[in-house]
């Protein structure tokens, strides 16, 4: 299908052919915003982030919805959000109403994901709905932003809808797996996906072969990496994210830094950061020499005094 | 075959514990694991046990009904004993508790099981597994046998998702098969990618939505049937 128009910064950015670094954010069990909106600010003083993604209930827990944060950070910081829609807790009336909403607030990224199963989160009780999947989602949303219709073709009143539709890919698929994934990436860029955030990688001759495969689709691919702020997060996405697997040297070495320095911060702050700096500033200086992806999704959250030493050459 | 779960017993007492003579049946249907006379006397023989905790006398009596769903089998069957109870107790799944009471109307029947699931008796796994979730349109012809709604915990049509690890889902631990990393494996196996790359749009629900009803006994004709759809 024909590219659809760049109507966000990011996508701006991503087809003028920069080099793009996309943040996120995550709003918790939060009414107070305070803690998200800082770290957007953080964000937008870097001057290196474009846009900052909001996530939508990860890991399927019952946090604040990604809507209203997606718009507080683009006023009242002026940073580009992307908005991030799972198909878990929506069917398609009230996706489709969603989106409808957050394009009259101004939002101009959607990232479209399936989400995180509720039975993984802290409502587990919950119902899940999964009406749409994320490939699905993406045909509404481009029915909106194209046709200005929703999914029968019914017609939305005003408008146009100019929003620019993201979707996910999970690098760290191998061996017999990573064909599937290929495959199913290929879907979500026939049904309309203007760009690729993917999941978190550490091991960077997978990323690069992963990044080769999709190639194919000639689409803006952002490769997913996550500073690691603390031994205990790394631990707890080494044993609980999906297919990740932390580098075990990278493990022990946040584990020494923060036994060595228990009872100093600043030198503890210190010695996880220059090992997230020595990790991952090459990794993402041989990302953008030898591949061709559009950019970096770093999901540094709740880490903002990294963002400056981390990103001062891009 | 129907996959159900027996009740705790205390549950079963909390709603019969009113009544001094209950009739226990069993469904010789498609019930699994079996839930027939063996088990219906079994049950009675617990009820009673509570019911001499409880300080009570309970009388019951265990039968067994060829399939509880159908309504004429469950009618004659359980006809002659009606008049001498004051509750039956189903061990039958939902369609048999329902059933009954529609047949038997003048006294209510009280399930005993849980109805879990629509299911296969998979002894290599030592388990029954959910194979259909009776959706109302089955892709099993595209998708090499393997199930994406029954099979797959987000029911994706276009999987699989990024919860998948080395073809094991995220819920349940890992220990569950991805089902479109099955239906992946299968159609490469059969030559048949092209069925996996293909976008399958989203699903018509009005097909699962209950609650549902299809004739029986239709008069069928060559003649082409012209129905007028109701305006909503």
């Amino acid at each position: 299908m024909a590219k659809r128009p760049a109507y966000s910064n990011l996508m701006k950015e991503i087809r003028a052919g920069k080099f793009v670094i996309t943040g996120e954010l995550e709003p918790e069990k939060d009414f107070d915003l305070s803690a998200v909106i800082h770290s957007a600010e953080e964000m937008k003083k870097t001057g290196k982030i474009v846009a900052a993604n909001v996530t939508d209930g990860p890991q399927g827990d019952a946090y604040t919805c990604s809507m209203v944060p997606s718009y507080l950070v683009q006023e009242k910081v002026g940073i580009e959000s992307v908005w991030q829609m799972t198909v878990r807790d929506r069917n398609r009336i009230a996706l489709f109403g969603d989106v409808v909403g957050g394009a009259i607030l101004g939002l101009k990224n959607i990232l479209t994901l399936s989400g995180d199963h509720s039975g993984l989160g802290d409502n587990k009780k919950a119902r899940p709905v999964f009406d749409l999947d994320s490939t699905q989602f993406i045909e509404l949303v481009s029915k909106i932003v194209d046709k200005g219709t929703d999914l029968e073709g019914k017609e939305i009143k005003g408008g146009p809808i100019e929003m620019n539709i993201g979707c996910a890919a999970n690098p760290n698929a191998r061996g017999e797996y990573l064909e599937p994934e290929i495959l199913k990436v290929g879907r979500k860029v026939e049904v309309g996906a203007d760009f690729i955030q993917t999941q978190t990688a550490f091991d960077i001759d997978e990323a690069k072969v992963f990044l080769k495969e999709l190639e194919r689709y000639d689409i803006p691919v952002l490769l997913g990496l996550f500073p690691l702020k603390t031994y205990g997060i790394a631990w707890y996405f080494n044993e609980y994210i999906p297919g990740v697997s932390v580098p075990k040297d990278l493990l022990s070495a946040l584990k020494k830094a923060g036994k060595d320095n228990k009872d100093n911060k600043q030198a503890k702050h210190e010695a996880i950061d220059k090992i997230n700096l020595e990790f991952f500033v090459p990794f993402m200086k041989e990302i953008k020499k030898t591949t061709k992806a559009a950019g970096i999704h770093c999901m540094a959250v709740h880490y903002e005094r990294l963002f400056g030493k981390l990103l001062q050459d891009f | 075959m129907i996959i159900t779960q027996q009740k705790d017993v205390n549950e079963i007492w909390a709603m019969i514990k009113d009544f001094n003579k209950i009739l226990i049946t069993g469904c010789d249907g498609c019930c699994q694991p079996p839930r027939s006379i063996n088990e219906a006397k079994l049950l009675g023989q617990l009820l009673e046990l509570k019911a001499r905790t409880a300080g009570k006398e309970l009388k019951w009596k265990a039968i067994t009904i060829l399939r509880q769903c159908d309504d004429r089998i469950a009618a004659t069957t359980v006809r002659p004993f009606l008049e001498d109870y004051e509750a039956l107790v189903s061990l039958a799944c939902g369609l048999g508790v329902v059933m009954m009471n529609k047949v038997a109307d003048k006294i209510l029947t009280y399930p005993a099981q849980n109805s879990m699931f629509g299911g296969g008796q998979n002894n290599g796994e030592n388990s029954f597994i959910q194979y259909c979730e009776t959706c109302g349109n089955c892709l099993l012809g595209v998708t090499g046998g393997v199930c994406p709604i029954a099979g797959c915990a987000k029911h994706l049509n276009n999987g699989p998702c990024g919860g998948t690890v080395e073809g094991k889902c995220e819920v349940g631990g890992y220990k569950h098969p991805c089902a479109w990393i099955d239906i992946y494996r299968r159609l490469k196996k059969f030559n048949k990618l092209d069925l996996f790359k293909i976008y399958r749009p989203p699903r018509d629900y009005r097909s699962a939505t209950s609650p549902a009803y299809i004739p029986i006994n239709k008069v069928f004709t060559n003649e082409e049937e012209k129905t007028k759809e109701g305006k909503k």
